[in-house]
């Protein structure tokens, strides 16, 4: 009942703020670039460095694309009551670039499930939609998400989503392979119950026997829950030497090691790249973490990038005076992106663009240099294995190469 | 681990983490049994009194307890602060929220309830930002944040392979007191008396010489500063604070006070209790995904054959 009171008053309020996107004037010369990333909740400091990239990108060219001016706008997908991205906040956010005729490209999702819902509204209206963090492998790739993906995002039969992150088919091998390296043996697997984090669990628990790895036990988490010490009670009994969680901060990456190293449960303890933001290590206690948890992230650290990267790192930490985080540079990637394609369409036309986009190759941009291909995906595969060192992230090796 | 120290071990946990919610369950359940409303606020009330003490924690330089000492001293301060501010807090709420609409139909306090709710829920966010980053306890307002252990997680049985360690002593010890210092109040005491006689016939109370308001402000500084007492033994317990955690606990309180029947004390303390148990329990033999429904269908299953609760018709009297 509360958060349905409030949604209804998010809704009005965004149809309210839709209808006065339709009545200002239109200007031919200016092109909108939103993003739709979720502001409210933990996952705010990651994305607000993402905010941040996407808006060095466009200053880096002077608000320029082409012949177009470029106005950007962050929205935000999420509710003070979900404390993350909230379903009908990102409909509304969809409906709203769609009714606005100077949007011509919709920079996001942060969530695999917000894009479910973003996906076939902006498909159908053939806006450019471009995540910089998606990794539910269903969203572009066919056989491997459920029956009807990705088909039932594209309505229209186009594609017009891209992504400049690697999916996570290619995340949950590379972390099944690096435990396999890591000499374990025995492996429990926990997961949120979300798109996200199942996906990535799934995928773990799919290349685990053909790495030698037993799988102890396989439980779906309730993420809200207080404590998690039942649960370990039954890890306990199974003894595995490393438990694996499909999940990120905001769906309680931080309690679960804090009730592992409680229960005095000397478990290695690796995470996905929604876990890849200091929040985790604050919420789970340094000293629950240190040394003890692997984060795999589909991509290298900011500091560890090279060229361009490293130049968009330097830039950055310049620019605005803070370290960013793991996402920052692919929503600057991102953003670059949609700003090549609007100056290679050279029109104000969504179709146009979404061609352009569509075309990109051999792109040159602070991930390396990449293409999209046919369904849309990144062609860049490099992930990156990192733990926990004196309270801050360490680089350990190079995944998937 | 054998599967009778599994059972064991999953009792312990249960036996904690029920009397935590029965804690909170208390707030609610007397307060419905004074004035029959629920007070949607509590959750959030609870919420805010862990703030407060990760505040005072932060303001004081507290850590961890070293590996040799069992409990710090620094949780007697958070034992008197918290209850103080919410049980101040909660009175504030009766008297600017709730009573000017005593009189009102059944509807607008309990939508009042639900405004409060979102005031202290957003005031949680506020909270958790800038004033948490001075003592540098996390500046990321809406994260999760850690609540140093205060109280070991040594296992007071020794080597056993069974746990019970000074936390779940805290608790035990925390609750049990109370609940009996609780019921002494109601039972002997001259206030509890009049709590006993509002909650029956208000207009007769008033007659009898009572200050009614006066003793239903009694009775929300007693729910709230229970919840303070709850708010601090969460927080050691699970080591974590959010601004969304009254949500959650308040749902599983409340559901523990409707389980033993909504204004009923000791039901209350019964219902958090079954609560926790069976939550450890599913986790371990049935399987996490289904713990939420577990606990619904012995709630509905209860409500069909006992429809005032566990508790709820054994004694007449309320609260």
């Amino acid at each position: 009942m509360i958060g349905l009171t409030s949604r209804c008053v998010c809704m009005i309020a965004a149809c309210l703020l839709g209808a006065l996107g339709v009545a200002y004037a239109q200007d031919p010369n200016t092109i909108k670039i939103v993003s739709s990333l979720p502001q409210t909740g933990s996952a705010n400091a990651q994305t607000s460095t993402m905010v941040n990239g996407i808006r060095m990108a466009i200053d880096e060219v002077g608000g320029k694309a082409g012949p177009f001016t470029v106005r950007y706008e962050p929205w935000d997908d999420a509710s003070p009551e979900r404390g993350q991205w909230d379903p009908a906040v990102e409909a509304a956010n969809a409906d709203r670039a769609i009714a606005d005729p100077d949007v011509m490209a919709y920079i996001g999702t942060y969530n695999s499930g917000a894009a479910k819902i973003a996906m076939p509204k902006l498909n159908q209206a053939g806006v450019l939609m471009v995540s910089p963090a998606n990794t539910w492998p269903g969203l572009t790739k066919p056989g491997i998400g459920e029956a009807n993906e990705p088909m039932t995002y594209r309505p229209s039969g186009n594609i017009t989503y891209f992504r400049v992150v690697p999916a996570d088919d290619i995340q949950g091998l590379v972390a099944a392979k690096w435990a396999a390296e890591m000499n374990c043996k025995k492996v429990f697997i926990l997961h949120d119950r979300e798109l996200y984090g199942k996906g990535v669990a799934t995928m773990f628990q799919k290349s685990a026997p053909a790495l030698g790895l037993e799988i102890t036990g396989f439980e779906g988490i309730e993420p809200k829950a207080s404590n998690y010490k039942s649960l370990v009670t039954k890890i306990r009994q199974k003894n595995p030497d490393l438990v694996y969680f499909g999940g990120t901060t905001q769906t309680n990456a931080g309690q679960i090691a804090k009730d592992l190293r409680s229960a005095g449960l000397n478990v290695k303890y690796m995470v996905p790249d929604g876990c890849y933001e200091k929040a985790f290590i604050q919420a789970a206690g340094a000293e629950n973490v240190e040394g003890s948890a692997f984060i795999t992230f589909g991509g290298v650290p900011p500091d560890r990038l090279t060229g361009k990267g490293k130049e968009f790192y330097e830039n950055y930490k310049k620019k605005y005076n803070s370290e960013p985080e793991g996402y920052a540079a692919y929503g600057y990637e991102a953003a670059k992106v949609v700003l090549d394609s609007i100056a290679r369409a050279g029109k104000k036309d969504r179709g146009a663009i979404v061609a352009a986009a569509a075309a990109t190759k051999d792109f040159e941009g602070a991930l390396g240099k990449w293409s999209f291909d046919a369904n849309g995906d990144t062609t860049l595969k490099t992930m990156s294995g990192n733990t926990v060192k004196n309270g801050e992230y360490a680089f350990v090796k190079v995944l998937g190469e | 681990m054998t599967d009778l120290q599994v059972f064991f071990q999953q009792l312990i946990t249960g036996l904690s983490c029920g009397m935590i919610i029965a804690l909170i369950a208390l707030g609610y359940t007397m307060v419905y049994g004074i004035v029959e409303l629920i007070n949607f606020a509590h959750g959030d009330l609870f919420m805010l009194g862990s703030f407060l003490a990760l505040t005072i924690i932060g303001a004081l330089g507290l850590d961890q307890v070293g590996v040799d000492s069992l409990v710090s001293w620094g949780i007697f301060p958070l034992f008197i602060a918290a209850p103080v501010f919410c049980g101040a807090l909660n009175w504030g709420v009766d008297r600017f929220a709730y009573r000017p609409l005593r009189d009102a139909p059944r509807l607008a306090p309990l939508v009042s309830a639900i405004g409060v709710s979102f005031v202290f829920l957003n005031l949680g966010l506020f909270w958790g930002g800038a004033p948490m980053q001075v003592f540098n306890m996390g500046g990321a307002a809406a994260a999760p944040k850690d609540f140093p252990a205060l109280v070991s997680n040594r296992n007071l049985l020794g080597d056993s392979v069974i746990q019970f360690t000074a936390k779940d002593l805290l608790v035990m010890g925390m609750t049990i007191p109370l609940m009996i210092g609780l019921t002494v109040v109601v039972k002997y005491t001259r206030l509890g008396k009049s709590m006993r006689a509002v909650a029956q016939n208000a207009t007769a109370a008033r007659l009898m010489g009572i200050d009614v308001d006066r003793v239903i402000g009694a009775t929300f500084v007693l729910g709230g500063a229970l919840g303070g007492v709850a708010s601090v033994v969460y927080a050691i317990y699970n080591n974590t604070i959010y601004f969304q955690m009254g949500y959650r606990a308040g749902m599983d309180a409340f559901t523990a006070a409707v389980l033993g029947g909504i204004g009923n004390l000791p039901g209350a303390v019964l219902g958090g209790i079954v609560i926790g148990v069976v939550r450890a329990m599913s986790d371990q033999y049935i399987a996490t995904e289904w713990t939420n429904a577990v606990v619904f269908s012995i709630l509905i299953l209860v409500l069909i054959f006992r429809p005032s609760g566990l508790l709820g018709a054994a004694v007449r009297e309320k609260v």
